[in-house]
């Protein structure tokens, strides 16, 4: 496969025309439904970023105030969250994403 | 055996480890140069990454930060696992689609534009030289403790040890070294950090110890170090300081340090390694559990470390009298201070003459009323340095002599793990977009794989010289390179998969404006190209522009960046349909095998 990456930015973008078109026949069918595998990705995203904010920017940081009177080993909710539950919390959502994602990829036909 | 033969035993078999690696990962062609033929596993590539990212900085430095500046440093933990989450979500998986080698390779593709791809590979080529000083000068300063050779001489055989695994297996063989090298560094770094928290709360995980009871006083060890270093004056350590100006400045902070990291070249071609796309959003999972092995322990040593380091100076409680200098040089608990005195780290001196020596922060008020009554005069504890606290700890929890060889070689992975990255990227940048890209569009493989190796050897010789003379931008890693990474490449990047309507012209303008906005900032309030006494603005909250650290302007700049993408694409004609085409083709997993044949 390498030797074929060799290809110069010519036949590169003669490649790429050639796809495009060949891709266009199949296209019509293809693309509602890679939209609508789109627009659910979008979805997972947008709650994942929603918690990703919330436990580092909100619990961590602005809302910690609102978290001071409950208390964890010393200190409070606030402080263990800006230094170790929203670091807990980044490696659930990641792979929490790869999995949903992946159900998704199946369920629209796209994966590899 | 004495220590320092204990320390060359480490530290060379780790690097004939590494060397043997290298030997047997050999790259023989630009598919395995640059993405060590895309057929790394995803925990492999997760372990590779962790090592990649964590820096001498990560190994050495930071414990020390979190330990000195409490709660509000924070912000580094959170930033730099965080971004981790932007990888896996919004750029990994679809740089991997794309199938290609460099980041602006997907720049200048996805925006049509020579211009566009030359710009990120200024921003690139910036950001890794800057981060990569701050590596070789770790180097130096770690041969010449453990190994009692010179800065130089050890930032030279540092470099060799680069030189040959980076040029010879090019990603192939720093992907497999970088394996190695983090299960050196991760157990150099938790087998003393397990022993500190025994000792302190008798709970074997630091990142629990850290929320657990302290032994000796029975309380919180949080609470029992908020007390004490109130007591001596110092800042409480739990405390956030709710001034609107700090809170927006912290969370700017952590924002920057976000995007910046998702947007760091050297982290991101580590996802073009991987066989599929959705390989590439779990690897970015496994790299933050390697990660945080390491994040989650940090701080507990650092705070650990202090507790025991004021307990140390204060025998008889804070409000007692301050250790003697008898004490200090008969009783074997004290015999690290001799040790670490000897290399300049850490010094005392009997200011008063009583015998003893007061630590305390003599800026405090209320510690001067108690001083001027006890007739001190001043803290004595003179010279601390903060590294003290990663790599004297063995010696501080009384550890054998093969735990300090083996933090020799944690410190020494981690410096070399993560300059292998980023000179990866710098080389791959210049071979396959400056030269392949722009300059001999129609070299051979062959040539290319050449033009790849001289530009890897000649970014270790650059990295080398400026490691040894290191110009006023190299200790600037976190403002220049972060600030770079989160205001030109991450904004581009994210905009090229997620906004079908950026064309060339907005990316072009958004990135530049993200850039000149950032550096005009950074250079107004750390000088011209920082040279000092050029800035208009004192770099603190109160003294700045626009009320923002310079540290933490790399976030307005990405918003910046995105803002003027989003109008200039807006105003001017739509993407061609084939790039439009090209967008959709890398939102959707199916089709990487034909991308990378491509």
């Amino acid at each position: 496969m390498s030797n074929r990456r060799r290809s110069d930015d010519g036949r590169e973008s003669a490649d790429r025309e050639l796809a495009s078109i060949t891709k266009g026949v199949t296209a019509m069918a293809d693309n509602s439904s890679n939209n609508e595998y789109w627009a659910a990705n979008i979805r997972v995203i947008r709650v994942c970023l929603i918690i990703w904010a919330l436990v580092s920017f909100g619990f961590g940081i602005l809302l910690r105030p609102l978290l001071s009177g409950i208390p964890v080993g010393g200190s409070d909710l606030g402080f263990w969250f800006a230094q170790q539950g929203s670091i807990i919390t980044f490696i659930v959502l990641i792979f929490f994403y790869a999995w949903r994602v992946n159900r998704l990829d199946r369920q629209y036909g796209v994966e590899e | 055996m004495d220590q320092f033969t204990l320390n060359l035993l480490f530290v060379g078999a780790s690097f004939a480890l590494y060397i043997g690696i290298a030997i047997w990962a050999r790259a023989g062609s630009t598919a395995e140069f640059y993405a060590a033929g895309r057929g790394v596993h995803p925990v492999t590539n997760g372990m590779a990454t962790a090592a990649d990212w964590m820096s001498a900085a990560s190994f050495i430095s930071m414990a020390g930060l979190l330990a000195f500046g409490g709660y509000t440093t924070s912000a580094y933990l959170m930033g730099w696992t965080g971004g981790y989450v932007l990888l896996a979500l919004l750029l990994a998986p679809y740089l991997r689609k794309f199938g290609k080698f460099t980041v602006p390779e997907f720049i200048g593709d996805r925006f049509y534009s020579p211009t566009a791809r030359m710009v990120a590979v200024a921003a690139l080529i910036i950001a890794s030289i800057t981060y990569v000083i701050g590596q070789m000068t770790g180097v130096g300063v770690a041969f010449s403790r453990f190994l009692e050779v010179s800065n130089t001489a050890g930032l030279l055989i540092g470099a060799a040890i680069v030189f040959f695994y980076a040029v010879l297996g090019g990603m192939k063989g720093v992907t497999y070294t970088q394996v190695a090298q983090y299960c050196v560094l991760i157990t150099a770094y938790t087998i003393p950090a397990i022993f500190i928290s025994l000792q302190l709360t008798g709970n074997p995980i630091p990142a629990l110890g850290l929320f657990s009871e302290h032994t000796v006083s029975g309380e919180q060890l949080l609470t029992r170090l908020d007390q004490v270093v109130t007591d001596l004056g110092f800042r409480e350590y739990t405390l956030q300081d709710g001034t609107p100006s700090q809170v927006i400045n912290m969370t700017l902070f952590t924002f920057s340090l976000m995007i910046g990291t998702a947007g760091l070249p050297h982290v991101i071609i580590r996802f073009f390694t991987v066989p599929k796309v959705s390989d590439a959003r779990i690897s970015a999972g496994w790299a933050l559990v390697f990660i945080a092995l390491l994040y989650l322990t940090a701080p507990a040593v650092g705070a650990m470390a202090r507790l025991n380091i004021t307990d140390l100076m204060w025998p008889n409680g804070t409000q007692g009298e301050a250790v003697s200098i008898e004490t200090i040089q008969s009783d074997p608990k004290y015999a690290w201070m001799e040790t670490w005195e000897v290399t300049g780290l850490f010094g005392y001196e009997d200011k008063n003459g009583d015998g003893k020596i007061q630590y305390y922060n003599d800026a405090s008020p209320a510690l001067q009323e108690r001083a001027a009554a006890a007739g001190w005069q001043g803290n004595e504890l003179t010279n601390f340095n903060r590294d003290i606290l990663v790599l004297a700890n063995p010696e501080i929890g009384n550890l054998p002599g093969w735990v300090i060889g083996l933090v020799a070689a944690g410190g020494l992975a981690a410096a070399l793990s993560t300059a292998a990255g980023l000179l990866l990227a710098i080389s791959s940048s210049v071979s396959h977009d400056l030269f392949k890209g722009q300059l001999t569009p129609n070299m051979s493989e062959k040539n290319e794989l050449l033009v790849a190796r001289l530009s890897m050897a000649v970014a270790i010789a650059v990295a080398t010289y400026l490691g040894l003379n290191p110009p006023g931008f190299a200790a600037q890693t976190v403002a220049l390179a972060f600030g770079l990474a989160a205001s030109s490449i991450f904004p581009a990047l994210m905009m090229g998969i997620f906004v079908k309507r950026i064309n060339n012209k907005g990316a072009v303008a958004g990135m530049l404006a993200g850039l000149a906005f950032t550096l005009v900032y950074i250079f107004l309030h750390k000088g011209w190209f920082f040279i000092p006494g050029t800035n208009s603005f004192a770099d603190t909250i109160e003294g700045s522009l626009l009320g923002i650290q310079s540290t933490a302007i790399g976030s307005i700049g990405a918003i910046l960046n995105f803002v003027v993408a989003y109008f200039v694409s807006n105003a001017t004609e739509e993407p061609p349909q084939e790039i439009q085409d090209l967008v959709e083709s890398i939102r959707v997993p199916k089709g990487a095998g034909m991308a990378v044949d491509h």
